[in-house]
């Protein structure tokens, strides 16, 4: 055949076997890799808490009472003596716990709703559509807050809390993809062959509203730690003693100005995971995107 | 011929709303207005007609992707309307469609191989893994690619292998029928002919009958065995594709074989220009829908709708005025053998050459 080319190309991506393709374009993006080395130092950091060789996150000194970063310190000491490295370290764990886990709680029920809401249409979509409008309607932070007091004070209810009331951008999200994807050509063609509705949502409909969705999700991660913060902030997340960079920050906000050390860490940290998981995140959405190269 | 109908669509009629709402009245669309055709087996049936002109809708309304507003389908003689689960299935496995645009209809994120093996998976879920790989590289080869093109993604090929994919996978569930919605008309004129001869000898290969839409005549004469021309979602001539091209009765069907520029005839001709645009399907003009644009309309095509009315054998025209309009003008499209235009000329060499390709 005189038409038929052939594409004679060595590019080790497009020789790759498809499942390894993805992984093959993550790994090559260089931006999501930095990405995935700042998630996954905190994430190892978190795992590793109890093994590392630093104080006890609890224990208080009066005779180093917001200490300024020293040997002994290198992080210095927050306003009733507790060493900030460790206080950091620890509270990975729960920062990143109430961002991951939330968001999956929001993913857990707002693609679904999103994809019966977009898909079937009808009274599905006035129903679920009305009901993510009310939720939209109270600001995002107002409606963790209500939600977590609803559901007392601890870190799994301000995880909950922050997931439901991250639900509705992912049901807008979803439906809006969705309605867009369902009118794709290649959706009527999966109709013409015959194709179960299940295998329609599973294979036509779920995989090319994805990448939208993970990208959001990475955002709102960032988001959610954010969240978590004003919770703690407010009591109703993570309960003192035990650390979270939130109520590390909030407290560090009344002693800008004598201990300056005690806001900057619990920030610094802060901005860098929101980063990692806004690279990652981006990073995701071009390695699954088969048309970009 | 084989006389024995596969496919026929009786009165159908889709109508679509848009607008309206609170205080504005709705606009009823009349995509679709009263079409009644018969699909012979075996044969290669076209339907052509500008765009707008309800085609696409059509061809969705046979297939039962889209549900009829009034009329009937009926596949070898059982209406497609009610069917469900199981019966729907088989007729799905017995129809299938080839889409116009290669570049959408394919999901991007699914391999060459999982596209074509899919509607074997469904219909045919008894093969194993290793039976339907072995039937999607044979599928692939019949359609002119390489079995190692499974691993693919559709974005890595050109607009006519696309195609191609897109021709195995209908083909995959061995159907009976299939319909393809202007299946070139996205591809380059080269790449045309190749799919065009492609489809035809898959179609003598598996014993297919063929249902065409088009609006390029030249696609139409050289495949089709009898062609039915649109105009404003009604069926204005059909007939044996031959005879229709030679000698046409619908003054539509005259003046669009009059706007084709290679057909057959070298000398000057009296080329029919039609005045003003297309009626918006919304509000159809009363009485014969072509009145407003055609050259030989009277007072009583503007009142009375024309009945379609056998004008010679297998050959039916909706026209008030078919017989003086033939016997005053002739036709305007005399097939004298010779004198094709040298564009017309190379293009049949084309698909000459594309056959004599692909025995090679």
């Amino acid at each position: 055949m005189a038409h038929v080319s052939d594409p004679a190309t060595a590019d080790s991506v497009l020789d790759a076997k498809p499942e390894n393709r993805v992984w093959k374009k993550f790994r090559s993006h260089r931006s999501a890799m930095l990405g995935v080395f700042l998630v996954a130092f905190f994430v190892i950091i978190a795992v590793a808490a109890p093994i590392l060789p630093i104080q006890d996150p609890t224990a208080t000194s009066w005779s180093a009472v917001r200490a300024a970063p020293s040997a002994a310190h290198p992080f210095g000491t927050d306003e009733i003596g507790r060493d900030v490295l460790s206080r950091l370290i620890w509270g990975a764990q729960a920062s990143l716990m109430a961002g991951v886990v939330s968001v999956a709680i929001a993913l857990c029920f707002g693609v679904p709703l999103g994809i019966a809401a977009g898909y079937f249409g009808g009274w599905t979509d006035t129903v679920i559509s009305r009901c993510t409008e009310a939720l939209l309607a109270a600001p995002f932070l107002i409606l963790a807050i209500a939600l977590a007091a609803f559901l007392g004070p601890s870190l799994g209810n301000a995880m909950i809390a922050i997931g439901l009331s991250a639900t509705p951008i992912f049901i807008r999200l979803t439906r809006g993809q969705v309605i867009a994807v369902a009118a794709e050509d290649y959706v009527e063609s999966a109709h013409a062959i015959g194709l179960p509705t299940r295998k329609i949502l599973t294979r036509y409909i779920f995989p090319n509203v994805l990448p939208p969705v993970l990208v959001q999700a990475t955002l709102t991660v960032a988001t959610a730690i954010i969240a978590e913060a004003s919770l703690s902030f407010l009591g109703l997340g993570q309960q003192p003693p035990a650390p979270s960079w939130g109520s590390m920050l909030n407290t560090a906000k009344n002693f800008l100005n004598q201990a300056p050390w005690m806001a900057l860490w619990p920030g610094i940290a802060i901005f860098l995971v929101v980063l990692g998981f806004n690279l990652l995140g981006d990073g995701l959405r071009d390695a699954l995107d088969p048309r970009e190269t | 011929m084989m006389r024995e109908t596969i496919l026929e669509a009786v009165n159908l009629r889709k109508h679509f709303r848009s607008g309206g709402g609170l205080g504005r009245t709705a606009n009823t669309v009349r995509a679709v207005d009263g079409v009644s055709l018969e699909v012979h087996r075996g044969e290669t049936f076209a339907i052509v007609g500008e765009s707008g002109c309800g085609k696409s809708t059509l061809a969705r309304l046979l297939m039962r992707l889209l549900d009829p507003t009034e009329g009937d389908v009926l596949f070898d003689g059982r209406s497609i309307a009610g069917l469900r689960g199981r019966t729907l299935r088989d007729l799905r496995r017995d129809m299938q469609f080839v889409f116009q645009d290669p570049f959408s209809s394919l999901n991007p994120r699914m391999t060459v191989g999982k596209l074509v093996g899919e509607p074997l998976e469904t219909h045919s879920p008894e093969l194993s893994a290793r039976e339907r790989r072995a039937k999607v590289a044979e599928l692939l080869g019949r359609v002119g690619l390489r079995p190692e093109h499974a691993g693919r993604y559709p974005h890595e090929f050109s607009g006519g292998q696309r195609q191609r994919i897109g021709i195995a996978r209908a083909l995959a569930s061995g159907p009976r029928l299939i319909i393809g919605d202007e299946p070139v008309s996205a591809l380059d004129v080269s790449v045309q002919a190749q799919v065009i001869n492609r489809l035809h000898d898959l179609k003598e290969e598996f014993d297919l009958t063929l249902v065409i839409i088009a609006h390029d005549l030249a696609v139409i004469r050289h495949m089709s065995d009898r062609v039915a021309v649109m105009y404003l979602g009604q069926i204005v001539e059909t007939g044996p594709s031959e005879q229709v091209f030679a000698n046409p009765r619908h003054p539509y069907t005259r003046a669009l074989l009059s706007a084709v520029p290679e057909p057959v005839y070298g000398r000057a001709h009296d080329r029919m220009a039609l005045k003003g645009e297309t009626p918006s399907p919304s509000a159809p003009p009363d009485g014969c829908r072509f009145h407003t644009r055609c050259p030989f309309a009277t007072e009583e095509c503007r009142k009375r709708v024309p009945e379609m009315r056998e004008m010679a054998p297998g050959q039916g025209a909706a026209c008030h005025h078919a017989e003086k309009i033939a016997a005053e003008h002739g036709s305007p499209v005399a097939v004298t053998g010779s004198g094709r235009s040298e564009g017309a000329e190379r293009r049949f060499a084309m698909y000459a050459e594309a056959i004599a390709d692909r025995g090679a």
